[in-house]
């Protein structure tokens, strides 16, 4: 029987999330035993060569490009999971939710100390090939549907390994309360 | 003499005092309800409804309810839980909860309700809404964004000459907690430390103090909100 | 204005108990209650700034800010908007080159949207400066906004008086009354001073007796049997006792304690007479919402004239000891205020909070004394029972609902108004009587937004508590009408009103409110109903007072009674759906840095 094919990205986050995935130590060597990868920053696959069983998503929506790019997730996996708090909520790329774009986008390249002088054009980033940045970070549920959450800041190298293998082989999530955190 | 009340909460009986509202009750023989804007000591707000209970098959906050003989309690019951666990979403789609960067966080009440409820995303859209900081007084920052409007800190801090440091302006979703800008100016050391003890979220943080106690050794890190009150049963 | 808040505060003794009082004389004087004002109303009372601060921001019509020189509050609710309050509210911003909400920059004119302001029979309707300008259209603002500019006096742009009582010197309004039927109780024969008088030869046990015998029940809504509160009350041993009179009718689409309090008041004031009597209370106080101000002055004088005629005062009807006087207290736009224990509270001067039960109000209420809180109308009913006797009552009406109520009937129909009604009458006879054609209606929303909304198969139920319980409220709801923006006005108007206090009821509002203007937008889903039937359910059984327990009822009982008002924008196989839209999402980012938004693949 053919593996289990995991598919994963970052969108607004840090890969953190991707670290605490890494964080499970010597299971590693199980996992790649459990799940083949496909689109992913940990083999470098940038497409997606087929349709994915598992697809972790790290990070909010912020801009256009993460939007096209958990809708091409969700068309190709068959089971959705937002890993961390930028996923779940927008974690902290969301501290500017409150304040309008375009005070952000004048703050950082036109106002800050990097930019003051140093943009004497006031030019704001505008070309066409870079993703166009939404009026706030949104959590994956609110863009697509997202079958599973896994809370953290980074989520515990545990939990995400919990999770992992229960969606492989169909048994129950083990969710001790020690792994489940929003920090 | 106080008069002996007899209550029953999940098919088992209690005995207990009158006067005493349903929540002392149960935590006087052991029994968990879960709360967030009691707090022991305080006179009951009953803003939050976390406590609710079934009494005779009404819903009542236990924290503002007295015992009554032969009263037939409710409380943890599947249906309870998730109108307990709603109520947790609604919060934390109403504030800015950013847990990770919280002083609070591993020892805030919200957040450990959330856990004990097994709350893993909200399924209702944030709201984002704007709420600003205040850090002018001179020994605490009011983080609104954080602030579940409890009011602990109103019903619980006062100025020497009793006049209220704390109070809620407006009203609905635009009610925000103020600290009175004066008397912030004469607060001591001890009542700033008071005040954000008191504070169940990290919406009352005392300037120059926080994130004291190391990842894993808090508050809720290890044990549920609730255990302590529980008797193994 | 050269008026003094410390000389406002010596007014009421510095009393902090009246802040309810100085605030709105503030407010009146100055056109604002500024933060310099706060602090000396602070100092004067003995209170901190922030205390005084949570009552000022706490209600609709205190502003900290300057609202105009005159101000415009357009009522915004569902029956303003049916009657074309939008093109009134374009007509005053177009006018006066202002926008709601705020000021011409010249300060002259304030626009300024508002809850229900007990107009719906002739709506669009707006108060400016206390004076109620009703049946509002573009051209009546436009001379409106031309007499501003002129700097013409708000009485002298009231160009027809009202009916009745409403053209006297005292009143001025151009209020109509639109009493479309008379019945037995309100608008039958009515003596004044016969109940008192026949209090007077009575023990107050007797009265009370014949009170329980005729049945009456609060007719605010809730139903609460009115000897049984008032027995309760009597009961207390804990004196003083208050008896207070709640006219902060602020369902949307009622307006009864209107027109009973313009053509009946000396009948309200002899039954909260005829409740101290019973209770042992010397003191009432009529809670009065602050949209019905142009009715003051006029209120005070029937209060004088019953003083005068030993109807009030000391020796009521010459029987010793029968001692009874009432004060007016003003609201200041809450609709929470409606509710008892709220009220209490803001007659205190507080914010209008709702307070947990127990204790109940008959225990301890205003200032933690025995109080018994009824309706307008309730008490309108208790004075003819007293005269009449309870046989009498009961003979009228229904079983469960002796005796009339009135109703006020609005929206769809050709004779919106005041109905004095026996309780039992089926929607269809109501909808018959109003002068709506069945099938035109698409429902009928009774109760106002905290009540039910009736489909057309269901028109043949009663209204009473029976079946629709109502305090009055009836909104027709005409086929041509999209039902979904009535609920999300009702949802909107919650979550406006709620005060705050309760997590189910202040989150719980927003987001249904939220989830109903994206079911509108086209974009929910069926997981979204279920949600929103869930919130509904956890509102219901969570939040402490009435106004957050059916605050969730506009969602709930169209979702149960008018389903497909929903399907019609759902489609069925949609579990989830987002709200998110990314054209919509870049919008903003795009501007601000100058390119053209371009969605290749999408």
């Amino acid at each position: 029987m053919a593996k289990p094919v995991v598919a994963t990205t970052s969108l607004a986050g840090c890969f953190g999330c991707h670290m605490s995935l890494l964080d499970i130590d010597d299971r590693i060597l199980q996992l790649i035993e459990l799940v083949e990868f496909d689109k992913s920053p940990i083999d470098d696959i940038k497409q997606f060569s087929r349709q994915c069983d598992i697809g972790l998503i790290e990070g909010g929506v912020c801009n256009s490009e993460n939007a096209h790019v958990l809708k091409a997730f969700r068309k190709h996996c068959n089971i959705l999971v937002s890993v961390g708090e930028c996923a779940i909520m927008g974690g902290l790329p969301a501290l500017r939710n409150n304040i309008p774009v375009g005070e952000c986008l004048a703050e950082a390249y036109l106002n800050s100390p990097t930019t003051k002088n140093a943009n004497p054009n006031k030019i704001l980033p505008n070309d066409d090939d870079i993703p166009m940045i939404l009026n706030r970070v949104y959590p994956c549920h609110e863009v697509v549907k997202i079958d599973y959450f896994l809370p953290g800041c980074p989520p515990r190298a545990d939990l995400i390994w919990n999770a992992l293998v229960a969606l492989v082989t169909g048994k129950e999530m083990e969710l001790p309360y020690e792994v489940v955190k929003f920090d | 003499m106080s008069e002996t009340v007899r209550i029953s909460i999940d098919a088992k009986e209690y005995a207990t005092e009158k006067g005493r509202t349903i929540l002392e009750a149960a935590r006087d023989n052991g029994v968990y309800i879960p709360t967030l804007c009691y707090f022991d000591g305080i006179a009951p707000t009953g803003t939050c409804r976390v406590c609710t209970v079934n009494v005779n098959g009404r819903p009542m906050a236990a924290c503002t309810t007295p015992v009554a003989e032969g009263m037939t309690i409710e409380n943890d019951t599947p249906e309870l839980n998730e109108m307990r666990k709603t109520i947790i979403e609604l919060l934390f789609v109403e504030g800015n909860h950013f847990c990770p960067s919280c002083e609070k966080s591993g020892t805030c009440d919200l957040q450990a309700l959330a856990y004990r409820f097994k709350l893993m995303a909200p399924r209702f859209e944030y709201e984002f809404s704007q709420r600003d900081l205040d850090a002018t007084p001179p020994k605490l920052i009011i983080e609104r964004n954080r602030c579940i409007l409890c009011k602990r800190c109103v019903k619980a801090i006062f100025a020497d000459d009793g006049k209220a440091l704390f109070a809620v302006s407006n009203r609905g979703n635009r009610a925000m907690i103020n600290i009175d800008d004066k008397l912030a100016k004469t607060m001591s050391d001890e009542l700033a430390e008071k005040a954000m003890n008191i504070c169940p979220v990290g919406a009352i943080i005392k300037k120059g103090k926080g994130f004291s106690t190391p990842i894993g050794k808090r508050k809720y890190d290890t044990k549920p909100i609730g255990i302590e009150n529980q008797v193994s049963s | 204005m050269s008026i003094d808040s410390r000389e406002v505060c010596a007014r009421y003794g510095n009393d902090r108990l009246r802040l309810m009082d100085i605030l709105n004389d503030v407010q009146a004087a100055k056109g604002c209650i500024p933060d310099a004002d706060i602090d000396t109303i602070a100092e004067a009372v003995g209170e901190s700034r922030v205390d005084v601060d949570q009552t000022v921001s706490f209600y609709h019509f205190f502003s900290k800010t300057p609202r105009g020189k005159y101000t415009v509050y357009l009522n915004n609710s569902t029956v303003a908007q049916m009657n074309g309050r939008q093109a009134v509210a374009e007509a005053f911003e177009k006018e006066s080159g202002g926008t709601f909400d705020g000021v011409t920059g010249d300060g002259l004119i304030g626009l300024y949207s508002t809850a229900c302001i007990g107009m719906s029979d002739q709506e669009p309707a707006a108060i400016i400066n206390n004076r109620v300008f009703t049946s509002l259209t573009p051209e009546k603002v436009q001379s409106i906004v031309a007499d501003m500019r002129a700097a013409k006096a708000v009485d002298d742009m009231i160009g027809d008086y009202g009916d009745g009582a409403n053209r006297s010197d005292l009143i001025k309004a151009m209020v109509h009354n639109n009493i479309r039927k008379k019945g037995e109780v309100l608008f039958g024969a009515f003596e004044s001073g016969a109940a008192l008088r026949k209090c007077a030869g009575m023990e107050p046990g007797k009265v009370l007796e014949v009170i329980k015998a005729s049945n009456l029940r609060g007719r605010g809504g809730a139903g609460f049997p009115t000897g049984m509160k008032w027995e309760f009350c009597a009961r207390e041993a804990a004196s003083p006792k208050y008896v207070f009179c709640n006219a902060d009718e602020g369902e949307p689409g009622t307006f009864k304690d209107r027109v009973i309090l313009t053509e009946l008041p000396r009948m309200m004031f002899e039954g909260m007479a005829v409740a101290g009597y019973i209770v042992g209370a010397e003191n009432g106080i009529v809670y009065l919402r602050a949209e019905y101000r142009y009715l003051e002055h006029y209120l005070q004088k029937v209060l004088d004239d019953m003083r005068a005629q030993n109807l009030l005062g000391a020796n009521i009807c010459g029987k010793k000891g029968f001692k009874f006087d009432v004060r007016i207290q003003f609201g200041a736009g809450a609709y929470v205020c409606g509710e008892e224990s709220a009220l209490i509270e803001s007659a205190e001067g507080k914010r209008g909070e709702p307070r947990n039960r127990p204790p109940f109000p008959a225990q301890k209420g205003f200032l933690d004394k025995p109080t018994v809180v009824n309706n307008v109308e309730t008490f309108c009913c208790a004075a003819q029972i007293v005269d009449k006797g309870a046989e009498w009552f009961r003979s009228l009406g229904s079983e469960q609902s002796a005796g009339t109520k009135l109703l006020s009937i609005s929206g769809d129909c050709a004779k919106p108004g005041i109905y004095e009604v026996e309780c039992g009458l089926t929607v269809a006879e109501m909808l018959d009587m109003a002068g709506a054609t069945k099938d035109a209606v698409q429902a009928v929303q009774i109760g106002g937004p905290s009540g039910t909304c009736v489909a057309p198969s269901d028109f043949d139920k009663k209204i009473g508590f029976e079946c629709y319980a109502t305090g009055g409220s009836i909104i027709i709801i005409g086929t041509e009408r999209n039902l979904l923006s009535v609920v999300h006005n009702f949802m909107e108007f919650f979550a406006d009103e709620s005060c705050g206090a309760c997590v189910p009821c202040r989150a719980g509002t927003r987001v249904m409110c939220n989830m109903i203007k994206k079911i509108k937008d086209g974009k929910g889903s069926t997981g979204d109903i279920a949600v929103l039937l869930e919130l509904a359910d956890v509102m219901k059984k969570s939040n402490k007072c009435g106004l957050g327990q059916t605050a969730g009822n506009p969602v709930a009982t169209t979702i149960r009674n008018m389903r497909t008002i929903y399907d019609n924008v759902i489609s069925s196989d949609d579990m989830y759906k987002p709200g998110f839209d990314l054209e919509s999402a870049v919008e903003e980012s795009c501007a601000v840095v100058g390119r053209t938004p371009h969605f290749d693949g999408e």
